[in-house]
């Protein structure tokens, strides 16, 4: 049982990476991101290659997170012009398109095949292997935090805000706002990229069929549910979304009147139901 | 007297529209000129040629001496040629001051860079930028509205900000995109006499305008634009008695 919940924490905190680089991208700047999991997928498999080919855990760390940012980037400035629903399908499309490319190029990390044996980090701290990789993903999840946390207050998270209210006022006042966006798609996703660089390390094995777009809408589903904008309670609604989604599975011992099977797909439904609710609630017309 | 912004034969259609066609005119510096025109004569278009939202199809646009008709909006504002919009753009969800700390340019703490450095030099910025900001809600009468969300304000506080946001970049020049629309009257006269003070500080203002008490008595110079060109230049009391003038915006009744 205690395996379980470190297992689910360790989920939760990797998840809470990529909704905290969502949160800047969505929440912070309005630039609607559905394809959040390319940018983990790429931060997943960096670190793999990276890590395989000897490089110590913080620089295979970094490398992720470059690279997953550089995607962003790249995804920014090739769609400067977009906003709300086509930036959404453009996104939404790059993710299956990342997810093809390490489905089908075998040479670049084993296609469907994956890369196994991906090393965790060695620890000083005589912990279990299991707690010991929490309390790191706890820390550096903490670093994060407290970045973002930083940026919202800086008037750079300001101009970041501006543009999500209106791009225009922005460029009226002399800003250049792709500058500003490329920065928070980059940012966002080397977020991303660190959780993915987790990701890896933790279950030592990775493969494209990982990375589908269910990854995208879960971390959607917390920042949707946190307040759009905030760090912190992207963070908390993150651990409730891994909560309903994980913690769940427990209830198969309790409720015995539905298999096995249907309780997996009824988790998928309560969380449907949940978010439902949630934007009805919080985002009905009229309300700021 | 010299002139701060010239239009040669400035050119834009928006397929078969010819929203503005050939127009030529100049604001001298220093000075409150009005620019009015039946609907659709085309003087939003205009604004949006000058400030760099839309490009011009053929002519140029001439701000102190340099031609800025092909730069881009930011670089426009960067120059200190700053304007309004007709319909209000107010940052909704932010508070009425963050509306104008977004506005000056070079802060330390807006660079991405900075999130790594301590805050110390950013906070003394800020509380700088404080300062202005509250001189400038002063200069406009929204001081109490300082903390508010913009989102709350009346109409005519909305114009006010927008007015607010420009002063707060030092402008040389404000294209001001009709600020008394929607205003009630009371808040008409007190834009006026804001309007006159920030003349005084050395502001050359273009004003588009549909009414004509404002026109008659900020303008010194008012020009008239019809379909997409200048029909007529000249004192607030020559247009009114223009017969060509009459004309556009009766719609050619009389005759």
């Amino acid at each position: 049982m205690i395996e379980y919940i470190i297992a689910i924490s360790i989920f939760a905190g990797i998840y809470g990476f990529v909704a905290l680089g969502l949160n800047i991208q969505w929440g912070l700047t309005g630039l609607i991101n559905l394809g959040q999991v390319a940018f983990f997928a790429v931060g997943a498999y960096a670190f793999a290659l990276a890590a395989k080919a000897g490089v110590p855990f913080i620089l295979a760390l970094a490398i992720s997170a470059c690279v997953s940012g550089l995607f962003g980037a790249a995804v920014a400035m090739f769609t400067p012009r977009l906003r709300e629903d086509y930036l959404a399908i453009v996104t939404l499309g790059f993710s299956e398109f990342v997810r093809l490319i390490l489905l089908n190029e075998k040479w670049l990390a084993g296609g469907p095949d994956g890369v196994a044996g991906i090393p965790r980090p060695n620890l000083p701290i005589g912990l279990p292997s299991e707690l010991a990789f929490l309390t790191i993903t706890a820390f550096a999840l903490a670093i994060a935090f407290a970045l973002t946390r930083r940026i919202e207050k800086l008037p750079f998270g300001r101009t970041l805000r501006a543009i999500r209210e209106d791009e225009t006022v922005v460029t009226s006042v002399g800003k250049i706002s792709l500058s500003y966006k490329a920065q928070a798609f980059m940012l966002g996703a080397a977020l991303a990229g660190i959780g993915g660089a987790f990701f890896a390390s933790y279950l030592s094995y990775i493969s494209p069929d990982m990375f589908g777009p269910n990854v995208s809408i879960y971390v959607l589903a917390a920042v949707l549910i946190g307040t759009q904008g905030s760090s912190a309670a992207t963070l908390i609604s993150t651990a409730l979304v891994a909560m309903l989604l994980e913690g769940t599975r427990l209830l198969k011992d309790y409720i015995t009147f539905v298999d096995g099977v249907e309780l997996a797909a009824l988790r998928l439904v309560a969380l449907g139901v949940a978010l439902i609710a949630i934007v009805i609630v919080r985002y009905r017309p009229g309300r700021i | 007297m010299s002139q701060i912004l010239e239009i040669k034969a400035l050119s834009r259609s928006f397929g078969g529209l010819k929203a503005v066609s050939g127009c030529d005119f100049s604001v001298r510096e220093g000075s409150i000129t009005g620019l009015v025109g039946p609907n659709g004569a085309g003087k939003s278009t205009l604004f949006n040629l000058v400030s760099g939202f839309v490009k011009a199809d053929s002519g140029q646009v001439v701000f102190r001496g340099d031609r800025i008709e092909s730069l881009a909006g930011h670089d426009v504002a960067r120059l200190g040629l700053r304007r309004t919009f007709q319909i209000p753009r107010e940052l909704k969800n932010m508070t009425v001051i963050e509306n104008l700390l977004l506005v000056p340019a070079g802060q330390t703490g807006d660079r991405l860079v900075s999130v790594i450095f301590p805050g110390w030099k950013v906070k003394a910025e800020e509380r700088k930028l404080v300062e202005t900001a509250r001189e400038v809600l002063a200069t406009v009468g929204l001081s109490e509205k300082a903390g508010h969300l913009a989102v709350r304000l009346s109409g005519g506080q909305k114009k006010l900000l927008e007015l607010a946001r420009c002063l707060m970049a030092k402008p040389k020049m404000l294209l001001l995109d009709e600020p008394t629309a929607g205003v009630n009257p009371t808040l008409i006269r007190h834009l006026m006499s804001v309007l006159r003070k920030v003349h005084e500080s050395g502001v050359t203002l273009l004003i588009i305008e549909h009414n004509m008490t404002v026109i008659m008595e900020l303008c010194e110079r008012v020009i008239v634009m019809d379909r997409g060109r200048v029909i007529a230049a000249g004192t607030p009391s020559e247009i009114q008695s223009n017969e060509e003038v009459l004309d556009a915006y009766l719609g050619g009744i009389s005759a």
